[in-house]
């Protein structure tokens, strides 16, 4: 089962972070700390994988992947192929790049919750649901199409909004 | 900068609303973006806290602007801040009706809330109600807040519901529904257990999809009960043909491979279905096969499938053609540039490795660069493979470079990891006591605080014991080699505690035992110590003790005893100590030193650690003593059990049962652990004031009263109750038949028909071996060091299987055994350099050099064979063979000993080029008393000897698996003919 997955860039602020299993506040922010700690210490061309004992306890691996200026880390146990892990870093990646074209870090801090919506189409509960990003992009579509349709009617035009803030 | 280069780009982008976020989450991204420092940043969030504190109750918040409040909570969360204060509103909004809102409302209870949350009940009906929705959507999102939210408490409260969408039209919310059940499984397994039958109804879903979330679940209750499921043997294999036929839809396909999280997932579950189960592994060998032949090797993803295949195929009953092809693809894995392909192969190396030992030495120079790869990943794996292929020949190597690495990381977590497993290495297989010292020396001195206790108190036992054997002059070596290396290592700064304990222990036995150092040199080391380390109780306790134990054995010996004057002060400030036990210890060394020599040498026996102590519980001695002192006029003693309830507290070391139950209480916890005497009467003698005042013959109530005293602390002097105790149980050094090295090495020829004993010695031989020949001559080869390092992991002798290397290096031992010191060393170097070259090349005509060494040194030609033929045979050939027909049929016999090894090593092509008549040779020879069973599986499948059946039976067996695996399944014949029909 995965554990958890992460998105951090090289600085180590931390982009994305779901765990399947509950974590505080606290014990996340460490996670992703001490994460970032290894990470930012590993070599290029070196395997993506590290034994996470150490950080998530017993029976935990952790394969990472560096894109441009974020990493994309996923934990997960025994039960998980690592190789396969690292496709799947590639499929939400890939997702994400379709959804977004030419994704960046950007992108993922504003479009916080649609990208909690892509992770949750493809890593249910801690297992892998859907592999393929084309099905992926579509269910994506799907439900921000019915969003917006169920939302116009309740929308508050943007001018109105901040015409009320002010 | 770079990145906020970007930001601004981006900025500029989103404030013209590309993003539909408004202007103010812009800027509070912008500006934790620019955030020099991490107080900078918690400033800004703090006021973005307040600011949302704020508004967030507001009234008549527009949804929209809700929405991208509860999304800022959820940032600001993730940065680690608390926002606890929104929660409340982020639950509100899952009972919004519309999509958006509700969606964004689970999103946010997911990532705030645990299963045990206060506000979870408040969301449970919202969920219920959900559940039942019409929009698939807000099912799933539904779905999606059961995983996280729905503890083993509420469970049934919404199980009914997901159970009825498992039937659901949307293969969408199916698949997650089964999830779900999946999640429940793991919270609470009884919860779901009447459901289990549901999963097997789902495996046959139409959708591919919703079959392969079912997996999942299944793969769960496979690995906790392999037994219910073999019925599904048939139906997964059948699956995963289908699949890897590519007969699902195209949109299943992931770079160009079929469905492969499937496949993998298959592979999981066959590995458990048919781990040691020979019927059903039949079953799975063809598609196993298939998928090794049909898989992409140049993806990802396919070499993640083709790893998943090695671990079914190392996990199911063993097929030759399958191991063969496994092997294939792991030398694959190794010699590629990817350092993922090559920790998947180093991996995949260890799971065969138990299967078919020999693979590893194919690949010794892959594993040898992996284990000097600067990526830590790959090298602490690699010392995981290195770990299982540990055996007596090769633990030297292993652990030395355990240690090394030990040494050189700061992880501690990792270090302690792999100290534990050099101590367990050294323990399993040391191939002599001294190396064994000098092993745990460096584990101590480098992760002392992080090892087990046990293992000191082990080493120290040894170092007392010796070799167990009456071999006097070999242990008084051990012993002031070990205390030669303690006296160097002292000098380091920052010993660990549990190492100094154990120096200190060794200085006091046996640190003036061999006559080489004074006892004030050792004294004055031991004060050192205690000066040095004045914080840990206990090893100045350990300090004290020893400074007894010399001075004892000094006043024994009726040498004068002047302390030193550090020594001295050192006494004097432990008699003040807060501590009782450092002053006990203070007072009876100055007691012990004011007694005559007799006296001294029955309290302080030299060497008798290892002694068995009875304890005289009557302390019948003291009888005369005990009179005298009544005649005198002395109150007599009145026993516990008379007297009233007073003084209960000296009773506490009383075993007597009756008495101890006459009171109120029972004292239990102040027993003795172990009473090594039997005898069950009141002390006679009051024990207790012993312990201050010396009394005219002291001796023994002072060890008795040593054994109360200090139970929690195994040191004690030359008595030590605990170790004696513990001795029990005796370190376990391999198996039981080894002797040690030094006898062996001398009566090498005397236990000739012992097959273990030889490799053994034959090993150390080689390890010899190595050593003056690294100092000799370098290699001509181009990385001679590797091959050195390569030889001395994979070339040695296995116990188990015994390969022909080993027989080289018996040949040579036994050579230079008849030519004792001078020429031992160069014949070894010989045949050692020998095998190694003909693992790497092979060239044939090396085989012919290996017999050199045998056939010059003529004289003990017996025994060498008479070690062979050993080798050769576990059970039948003894005695048999009679000498002259060995000297007949020497040459040949020497060369199919060595056949063996390509089928060990590289496998056909020296094989191949070998003269078949070899064989004959073999088998006509008085070799041919061993069945052909085992010559052939010898000689061709090293796997297959341990394993049972030849390679004829193990073809056909193939051909049968071939004949079954082609029918198609009947346990469930519609299982993909709607799916796919």
């Amino acid at each position: 089962m995965i554990r958890s997955v992460m998105v951090m860039n090289t600085q180590g602020k931390p982009r994305l972070a779901k765990f399947y299993d509950f974590q505080t506040v606290e014990k996340q922010q460490e996670l992703i700390r001490s994460v970032f700690g290894v990470l930012c210490s590993r070599a290029e061309n070196v395997s993506n994988f590290l034994d996470a004992a150490s950080i998530f306890g017993p029976d935990s691996s952790l394969v990472y992947k560096h894109y441009a200026t974020l990493y994309f880390v996923l934990v997960f146990d025994s039960s998980e192929n690592e190789l396969a892990m690292l496709d799947l870093i590639q499929v939400f990646v890939e997702t994400l790049d379709k959804c977004f074209k030419n994704v960046c870090e950007l992108d993922i801090v504003f479009n916080y919750s649609k990208i909690h919506t892509i992770l949750d189409e493809m890593i249910f509960g801690g297992q892998v649901l859907e592999t393929s990003s084309t099905e992926l992009v579509k269910a994506v579509e799907e439900i921000s199409r019915l969003e917006s349709a169920s939302n116009s009617i309740t929308l508050v035009p943007k001018s109105v909004s901040g015409w009320r803030n002010r | 900068m770079e990145q906020l280069k970007t930001i601004g780009r981006e900025l500029a982008m989103g404030s013209q609303g590309g993003f539909g976020q408004s202007k103010e989450f812009l800027e509070l991204v912008k500006s934790i973006g620019e955030a020099r420092s991490k107080a900078e940043e918690d400033r800004i969030v703090l006021h973005e806290i307040e600011t949302l504190k704020r508004r967030i109750s507001e009234p008549d918040i527009p949804k929209r602007k809700m929405k991208e409040f509860i999304i800022r909570l959820v940032y600001i969360e993730m940065l680690g801040h608390d926002a606890s204060f929104g929660y409340i509103h982020a639950v509100k909004m899952t009972h919004d009706d519309t999509l958006l809102l509700k969606r964004t409302g689970y999103l946010a209870v997911t990532l705030f809330l645990n299963d045990d949350h206060d506000l979870i009940i408040l969301i449970v009906n919202t969920i219920q109600k959900d559940l039942k929705s019409d929009n698939f959507l807000i099912v799933c999102a539904a779905l999606n807040a059961v995983c996280r939210l729905i503890n083993d408490e509420t469970i049934p409260a919404v199980l009914p519901q997901v159970v009825d969408l498992l039937n659901h039209q949307k293969e969408a919310v199916r698949k997650k529904a089964i999830m779900a059940l999946h999640r429940f499984y793991h919270k609470s397994p009884s919860s779901v257990s009447h459901l289990f039958s549901n999963f097997r109804k789902r495996l046959c879903d139409n959708d591919p999809g919703v079959m392969g979330a079912t997996l999942c679940p299944l793969f769960d209750l496979i690995t906790v009960d392999v037994n219910t499921y073999k019925d599904l043997v048939l139906s997964f294999v059948s699956i995963l043909k289908q699949v890897a036929e590519r007969r699902l839809p195209k949109g299943y396909d992931y770079h160009q491979m079929p469905a492969p999280f499937i496949q993998i997932r298959l592979l999981k579950i066959l590995a458990l279905l048919g781990s040691g189960d020979k019927l059903a592994s039949e079953k799975m060998y063809t598609v196993v096969g298939d998928i090794f032949r049909k898989c992409d090797s140049t993806s990802n993803i396919g070499n993640a499938v083709l790893y998943e295949c090695i671990c079914c195929v190392s996990s199911i009953y063993p097929n030759p053609k399958l191991l063969e092809a496994a092997a294939e693809v792991i030398s694959r894995f190794l010699k590629s540039d990817s350092h993922n392909l090559k920790y998947m192969g180093i991996d995949a190396l260890g799971r065969l490795i138990k299967i078919s030992p020999e693979i590893a030495e194919q690949h010794q120079l892959a594993v040898i660069d992996c284990l000097e790869d600067p990526d830590d990943t790959l090298k602490r794996k690699t010392f995981e493979l290195l770990y299982k292929m540990t055996k007596s020949s090769n633990v030297e190597v292993i652990v030395d470079r355990m240690i090394d690495y030990m040494i050189s990381i700061n992880d501690n977590h990792y270090k302690t990891y792999i100290a534990s497993r050099c101590v367990e290495l050294a323990e399993q297989f040391a191939p002599s006591n001294h190396w064994f010292i000098q092993t745990m020396n460096k584990v101590f001195e480098h992760a002392g605080d992080l090892v087990n206790i046990k293992v000191a108190h082990n080493l120290m036992r040894l170092i007392a014991e010796g070799f167990g054997e009456d071999d006097d002059a070999a242990d008084s070596q051990l012993r002031s080699s070990a205390v030669e290396s303690y006296l160097r290592i002292i000098g380091e700064p920052k010993l660990p505690s549990v190492f100094l304990q154990v120096i200190c222990w060794v200085f006091g036995e046996y640190g003036t035992a061999d006559g080489k150092y004074s006892a004030s040199y050792i004294t004055g080391k031991l004060c050192d110590v205690a000066e040095a380390y004045s914080n840990d109780e206990t090893v100045k306790a350990y300090a004290v003790t020893a400074l007894m134990k010399i001075y004892a054995f000094e006043i024994a010996s009726g040498r004068k005893v002047d302390m030193l004057p550090e020594c001295q002060s050192l006494v004097e400030e432990l008699s003040a100590s807060h501590s009782t036990d450092l002053q006990q210890r203070a007072y009876e060394l100055q007691a012990v030193v004011n007694l005559d020599a007799h006296a001294v040498e029955i309290i302080m026996p030299l060497d008798a650690s290892c002694e068995d102590i009875e304890i005289d519980k009557n302390l019948s001695f003291l009888n005369s003593y005990v009179q005298q002192s009544l005649e005198n006029g002395a109150q007599p003693y009145i026993p516990e059990s008379e007297r009233s309830g007073t003084l209960d507290i000296s009773n506490f070391r009383s075993q007597d049962q009756h008495e101890a139950s006459m009171h109120g209480l029972k004292f239990e916890a102040y027993e003795l652990p172990k009473a090594p005497v039997t005898s069950r009467i009141p002390p006679a003698s009051v024990a207790p004031s012993a312990e201050l005042v010396p009394v005219p013959e002291p001796s023994y109530s002072r060890e008795t009263h040593q054994v109360a005293s200090v139970p929690s602390i195994s040191d004690a002097g030359s008595t030590e109750p605990r170790l004696k105790l513990d001795g029990v149980r005796r370190v376990v050094w391999g198996k039981p038949t080894y002797s040690s090295p030094t006898s062996s090495t001398s009566n090498a020829s005397q236990s000739t028909s012992n097959g273990v004993t030889q490799v053994d010695s034959a090993a150390n031989v080689n390890s010899k071996a190595r050593k003056t020949h690294d100092s000799r001559k370098p290699e001509a080869e181009i990385t001679p060091e590797k091959q050195k390092l390569a030889a001395s992991l994979f070339g040695g002798p296995s116990k188990t299987e015994k390969r022909p290397t080993s027989a080289s290096h018996k040949v040579a031992k036994a050579s230079s055994h008849a030519a004792e010191k001078s020429q031992a060393p160069k014949a070894a170097v010989v045949s050692n350099q020998a095998t190694l070259e003909k693992i790497n090349h092979q060239p044939p005509p090396d085989l012919l050099d290996l017999g050199e060494p045998t056939v010059t040194s003529s004289a003990p030609s017996v025994d060498p064979f008479k070690q062979l033929e050993g080798l050769l045979d576990t059970t039948q050939v003894t005695s048999t063979v009679n000498h002259g027909a060995v000297g007949a049929t020497e040459a040949p016999d020497i060369m199919a000993l060595y056949v063996g090894t390509p089928a060990g090593g590289q496998s056909s092509s020296a094989e191949n080029s070998l003269p078949s008549n070899i064989y004959d040779v073999n088998l006509t020879s008085e070799l041919s008393n061993l069945t052909s069973g085992t010559t052939n599986a010898g000689a061709t499948l090293p796997t297959q000897f341990t394993k049972g059946p030849n390679p004829k039976d193990a073809l056909e067996k193939d051909a049968l698996v071939r004949q079954m695996g082609v029918t198609p399944s009947s346990q469930n014949p519609n299982l993909f003919s709607d799916l796919l029909g």
